[in-house]
C-alpha cells in the first residue's frame, strides 16, 4: 500500500508572515522561484528545513511554512551541519548572503562545503551590506564607494564560485535574480545533487547597490554578457551566438565563429570533471576582464557524503559491537568488589 | 632468575602498616610519568585503597628535554581511610632528573621518601636544571630520606639482549620506577603487567622490555640494603559493591551517554579540542554503538552551532569546551537560550584569562558563564564536585535541559577532569530515567504555537519531520505563544521576564541544599566545583577538634537551591573558598545581601586542606 502524498502548489509553501523586504528588491524573485520549484520535488514541507545567518537574505526561512531557524551572523553552514549529521532525512537549505556567508561566515561556509554534507547552500551575492545600510562587502568591486569608504574599497573581492571550487565543493552552480526560469532550474539541480550543492544568485539591491549586475541582467545586453553553461556542450554566447571560449594554454580567450573557427575549436563544458580545474577557470572569467560571465552548473560530481558516512560509522559500530550495553561498558576493564 | 611480587608476596624485610601515603612520580613530560601515575593508581585501587589522584603536566607538548619547563608530575594518595583529595604533601617523591626536583622538592614532607634516578644529575642534567651544585653531594637534601638509584644504569641492564636501542631502553624507565615504588608500597604487579600484555603485546620485546624493568625496579628494592623496611596500606572500608577507578571526563562521557539511553535518545557531541575538555570528545568517539555521533568542528562557534542545530532536530546535543571557548561560544548560546532549546554546553575550566594556564586548574569562569552573553540572557548552570560525581551531574543536565526546554552549562574544571578516584558502578538499570514528550502530528490546519508553554514555562519541542507542526525559530525577539518575529516592548518586557521566571523555576525542581555538619553553628563553608575534596577534609579535620563548622557544596550555580538564603542566616560567619578571586562570592552577595568571606587562590592548583583548617580556624579566633 502506498500513501498518496497531497500535491503541493507554490501557495503551500508560503508561510504566514509579512513578507517585509524592500520594494523591488531582488529577494522577492529567488523567494518565488523557490517556492515555485519545491513542490516538483515532491519532499513533504514537514521535511524541508531553511537556516539562515543574518542580513536581508537571512529573512528567508520566516517566509516558508516549512521548519526553519533564522540562527546569527555567519553560522548558518554550522547549525545546519549539527543538524544534518543527526537527521540526514530532512532536507536543509541555508540561504546565505555575501556578507553572512563570505564574511564573518567564511570558515563555517568552506568547511561546509569541503566536507560535502547533503545540503544545499545558496548564497545571495549583491555585493553591499544591505541590512546594515550599505556598507561595502568581500564581494564588492576594488575601488567601490559607499558609506563606510567614502574614497573606494581597497580590498580584493572574493569571488564565491573560486572559493568553492578551491574547496573542491562536489556542486556549483550561479544563476540570476531575474533570470527567472533559470534560477528555478538551478535551484532544482542543487535540490538534486547528492553533496554539498552551492549556488551563488546574482541579486539587485536596489537601494544600496542597484544595477550592480545590470550588465548581466539587463535585456539588452546579458546575452553579450554572460554564457550559459550546458554540460557537453561548446561555450558559446552571444544575441547572435557567434561567439565562443577558447582556450588558448590554460588561458581562456574570447574567439568570434567563423573565419576559420568552429564550434569544436571552442571548449566544452564539462560539469561531471573530478578536476576542478576547469570549473575553477570559468569561475575566473569576470566580465571587467571582458568576458562573458558563466551561468549554470560549473560542477556537479559524485563524492563520499559527510552525514551518510557519519552514520555509516555508528550503524558499522552497532553492527560490529552490537547495541550499546551501559552495563557492559561499566564494568569493563580493571574493576574491585569490597564486600 | 627474579622472584615476582606474585610468587614471594611475603618480604624479607619489615613492613610497616601506613594509614596511607601520598607519593608524586616526575620526571621530563617524555619520561612517562603519567602512565606511571595511572598505572599506580589503578593497582592501588585494586588492593582496595580509596584513592585520589593529581596529574600535573606543562602545557607543552614536549618541552627541551632536561627543562624545568618540561616537568610533569602525577601525584596519588591512597588510603585505608575515606579520603577526598590527592594530599596537600608528599610522604614519598619520585624524581626522574635534576629538573624534576628542583621544581617539586618543596612539596616533600621533611623526612619523607626521595628517589632520584641518580645517571640523571649529571654535568648537563644539572645545568638544565640550573643547579650551581649537585644536590645529591651538598647536603642540601639532608632532611629526606634520599635513595639515590642509577636507574638508567639499571634499566638498560635489565633490557640487555633483546635488541633494543639505547633510546628505547630508557623509554622503559619509568616501569624501572614504577617497579620499586610498588615494592616500597606493598602493591602487587599483576595489574601492571597485565596492561603491559594490552598495550605492547602486539610489539614483544617491547613488552618483555617493560615486564624486565618493571620487575627490576621491584626487585632492586626487595635486594638493596638501601631499603630497610616497606609499607602496607590495608584497603579501605569503602561502600560494599564493585569499583572501578574513574577518571573525571570519563565519567562525564558516560554519564552522557547514560543520560542519552535513559530518554530514548542518540546523542550527538559538537566540539572543537581545547585542553582540558578534548579527552571527553576521545571517550564518545569510541562509543558510536551506543548510537553517538561525535563532530569536530571548525572551531568553537561552529561546535556550538552545530549543537543548536542537532537540538533543534531532535537530538540529545551536548558541546564541550574550556573558557576560551565559551567566550567564543557566547553569541550561540544566546541563541540557544532565546530559542528555549535544550542542549548541554560543557565547561572544563582552565586557568585563565585569555590562554591563561591550559594544564591547570582553576574557577574563573563562573562570571563568564553567568553573564558573559549580551542581553538578558539567563542559562542554568551545574557543577560537578569530583571525578565520580561527573557522571550524577551529567544525568541530571539533561534532565533539567529537557524538563525546561533551555540550554544547561555544566562546569567542570581541569583538576576534576583529569583526576580520578573509585567509582562505585551502578546497575543501569536502576539509574533514572529521563522521559521526554514531542508534540505529535497536527492535521488540524491550524497553525502550530511554538511558544506556548506547560507549568514550568517550558515550551514543545517539536521536531522537523512532524506533519503540520513547520514552525521557524531565531534570534530576533518573538511574540509570545506564536513565536512570530515580534518588536512590541510590552511583549520583549513580558518575553525577558518569562525566560528569567523560567529559569528561576528551577530552585522548585531540585533537591534542597544539604548541610554537613550542625545546622546551626559558628561558621558555613560554602563551596562549589572541585574544592569539594579540600573544603570536606578540612571541615571534618575541624568538626573533629570540635569546631562548630559546617559545609555546603552547591552543585547548582543558577538558580541556587530554594533554601540556600536560609541556610546562610544559621551560620555566624559563611566562609567561600574558591579558586578565583571570589566569583561565586559575588554572586551570594548580590542574591542574599550577605557579607561571606573569601579564601581565594590563584595558582593554577588545588587548595591544600591545611589552608582551608587555616583560614576556618583564624575566623574563629
Amino acid at each position: 500500500m502506498t500513501t498518496e502524498l497531497p500535491v503541493l502548489k507554490a501557495g503551500d509553501f508560503a508561510s504566514k508572515q509579512d513578507v517585509r523586504w524592500c520594494p523591488g528588491c531582488g529577494d522577492y524573485s529567488i523567494l518565488a522561484q523557490m517556492k515555485k520549484m519545491l513542490p516538483s520535488l515532491g519532499v513533504p514541507r514537514e521535511k524541508i528545513v531553511f537556516i539562515s545567518g543574518i542580513g536581508c537574505s537571512s529573512r528567508f526561512p520566516y517566509y516558508m511554512n516549512t521548519y526553519g531557524i533564522h540562527s546569527i551572523h555567519g553560522r548558518a553552514p554550522a547549525l545546519a551541519t549539527g543538524l544534518k549529521c543527526v537527521r540526514p532525512d530532512l532536507m536543509v537549505w541555508v540561504i546565505t548572503g555575501d556578507g553572512d556567508g563570505l564574511s564573518i561566515g567564511g570558515n563555517h561556509l568552506i568547511h561546509a562545503i569541503r566536507r560535502n554534507l547533503n545540503i544545499n547552500i545558496v548564497l545571495f551575492n549583491n555585493r553591499i551590506y544591505g541590512l546594515t545600510k550599505g556598507q561595502y562587502s568581500p564581494t564588492s568591486p576594488l575601488g567601490k564607494t559607499t558609506k563606510s569608504t567614502p574614497m573606494g574599497a581597497i580590498d580584493n573581492p572574493l569571488h564565491p564560485l573560486s572559493i568553492a571550487i578551491g574547496c573542491e565543493g562536489t556542486f556549483v552552480a550561479r544563476s540570476i535574480d531575474t533570470h527567472i526560469k533559470h534560477l528555478e532550474k538551478t535551484l532544482k539541480r542543487a535540490a538534486e545533487h547528492q553533496g554539498t550543492a552551492f549556488v551563488e544568485v546574482y541579486q539587485n539591491c536596489n537601494v544600496f547597490n542597484d544595477k550592480a549586475w545590470e550588465y548581466a541582467s539587463d535585456r539588452d545586453t546579458k546575452l553579450e554578457n554572460t554564457i550559459e553553461l550546458e554540460h557537453g556542450k561548446p561555450l558559446i554566447f552571444g544575441a547572435k551566438r557567434d561567439k565562443g571560449i577558447r582556450l588558448n594554454g590554460l588561458e581562456p580567450e574570447v574567439v568570434e565563429l567563423g573565419k576559420g573557427i568552429t564550434e569544436d575549436d571552442l571548449l566544452f563544458h564539462d560539469e561531471k570533471s573530478t578536476e576542478p580545474s576547469l570549473a575553477y577557470l570559468l569561475s575566473r572569467m569576470r566580465h571587467e576582464d571582458g568576458f562573458p560571465e558563466p551561468i549554470g552548473v560549473f560542477r556537479a560530481i559524485d563524492a563520499p557524503l559527510y552525514d551518510v558516512e557519519l552514520n555509516r560509522q555508528v550503524a558499522h559500530a552497532r553492527e560490529k559491537k552490537g547495541e550499546g550495553d551501559l552495563n557492559k561498558l561499566f564494568n569493563s576493564g580493571e574493576t574491585w568488589t569490597v564486600s | 632468575m627474579s622472584v615476582s611480587a606474585e610468587e614471594n608476596p611475603t618480604s624479607v624485610k619489615q613492613t610497616i602498616v601506613l594509614e596511607g601515603a601520598t607519593v608524586r612520580l616526575c620526571g621530563d613530560s617524555g619520561d612517562g610519568m603519567q602512565l606511571a601515575g595511572g598505572q599506580l593508581t589503578g593497582t592501588s585501587a585494586q588492593l582496595g585503597n580509596d584513592v585520589a589522584t593529581f596529574p600535573d603536566f606543562p602545557a607543552e607538548i614536549r618541552a627541551p628535554r632536561g627543562t624545568l619547563a618540561g616537568v610533569s608530575g602525577f601525584q596519588v594518595h591512597f588510603s585505608s581511610q575515606d579520603i577526598f583529595t590527592p594530599g596537600d604533601s608528599l610522604n614519598a617523591l619520585v624524581a626522574m632528573n635534576p629538573a624534576a626536583l628542583k621544581t617539586n622538592l618543596a612539596d616533600l614532607d621533611p623526612g619523607g621518601a626521595l628517589i632520584v634516578n641518580k645517571d640523571a644529575f649529571d654535568k648537563k642534567g644539572l645545568g638544565l636544571a640550573k643547579y650551581d651544585t649537585n644536590p645529591l653531594e651538598d647536603d642540601s637534601l639532608a632532611d629526606y630520606q634520599l635513595f639515590e638509584v642509577p636507574m638508567t644504569q639499571l634499566t638498560r641492564t635489565a633490557v640487555e639482549g633483546l635488541g633494543l636501542s639505547v633510546k628505547e631502553a630508557d623509554r622503559c624507565r619509568n616501569f624501572f620506577a614504577m617497579g620499586l615504588v610498588y615494592w616500597i608500597y606493598g602493591r602487587k604487579l599483576d595489574t601492571t603487567l597485565r596492561f603491559i600484555e594490552d598495550k605492547f603485546g602486539s610489539r614483544p620485546s617491547v613488552a618483555e622490555a617493560n615486564r624486565r624493568t618493571l620487575t627490576a625496579g621491584w626487585n632492586y628494592g626487595e635486594t638493596t640494603d638501601a631499603f630497610v623496611s616497606n609499607y602496607k596500606v590495608e584497603p579501605a572500608k569503602l561502600d560494599p559493591g564493585k569499583y572501578k577507578n574513574m577518571v573525571g571526563n570519563t565519567a562525564l562521557a558516560w554519564g552522557l551517554m547514560a543520560a542519552a539511553k535513559k530518554s530514548g535518545k542518540e546523542l550527538f557531541y559538537g566540539t572543537y579540542p581545547i585542553t582540558p575538555a578534548s579527552d571527553i570528545l576521545h571517550e564518545l568517539s569510541k562509543h558510536k554503538n551506543f548510537g553517538v555521533r561525535t563532530f569536530q568542528a571548525e572551531d568553537e562557534i561552529a561546535a556550538m552551532c552545530s549543537t543548536i542545530g542537532a537540538a533543534f532536530a531532535g537530538s540529545m546535543a551536548i558541546t564541550g569546551t574550556s573558557g576560551p571557548g565559551i567566550a567564543l561560544k557566547g553569541e550561540a548560546m544566546g541563541l540557544a537560550m532565546i530559542l528555549e532549546l535544550p542542549m548541554i554546553i560543557i565547561n572544563v575550566q582552565r586557568g585563565g584569562p585569555s590562554t591563561g594556564l591550559p594544564t591547570k586548574t582553576e574557577q574563573s569562569d563562573l562570571m563568564q558563564v553567568m553573564y558573559g552573553r549580551n542581553g538578558e540572557s539567563p542559562i542554568p548552570i551545574i557543577s560537578a564536585s569530583g571525578p565520580s560525581d561527573c557522571f550524577d551531574v551529567a544525568q541530571e543536565a539533561w534532565r533539567l535541559a529537557t524538563r525546561f526546554m533551555t540550554p544547561v552549562i555544566l562546569m567542570t574544571d581541569g583538576y576534576i577532569a583529569n583526576g580520578s578516584e573509585p567509582w562505585l558502578i551502578p546497575n543501569a538499570d536502576e539509574l533514572p530515567e529521563i522521559p521526554i514528550e514531542h508534540p505529535g502530528p497536527n492535521d488540524s490546519g491550524e497553525q502550530f504555537l511554538p511558544y506556548t508553554r506547560n507549568e514550568r514555562l517550558a515550551r514543545p519541542w517539536a521536531l522537523p519531520g512532524t506533519a503540520g507542526l513547520m514552525h521557524r525559530v531565531g534570534g530576533l525577539e518573538k511574540e509570545d505563544i506564536t513565536g512570530d518575529v515580534c518588536y512590541d516592548p510590552d511583549n520583549h518586557e513580558h518575553m525577558t521576564h518569562t525566560r528569567a521566571k523560567k529559569v528561576a523555576l528551577i530552585a522548585d525542581d531540585i533537591p534542597p541544599q544539604a548541610v554537613n555538619g550542625p545546622e546551626k553553628g559558628d561558621l558555613l563553608v560554602l563551596s562549589w566545583g572541585g574544592t569539594y575534596g579540600s573544603c570536606t577534609t578540612a571541615v571534618r579535620a575541624c568538626q573533629e577538634q570540635g569546631l562548630s563548622v559546617g559545609h555546603a557544596h552547591l552543585r547548582y550555580l543558577n538558580p541556587f537551591p530554594a533554601n540556600l538564603g536560609t541556610i546562610l542566616d544559621n551560620y555566624k560567619t559563611i566562609l567561600m573558598p574558591e579558586l578565583n578571586l571570589g566569583q561565586l562570592q559575588s554572586l551570594i552577595r548580590d542574591r542574599y545581601l550577605k557579607d561571606v568571606v573569601g579564601l581565594n587562590k590563584i595558582q593554577g592548583k588545588p587548595f591544600a586542606v591545611a589552608e582551608i583548617v587555616t583560614k576556618i580556624k583564624q575566623l574563629l579566633g
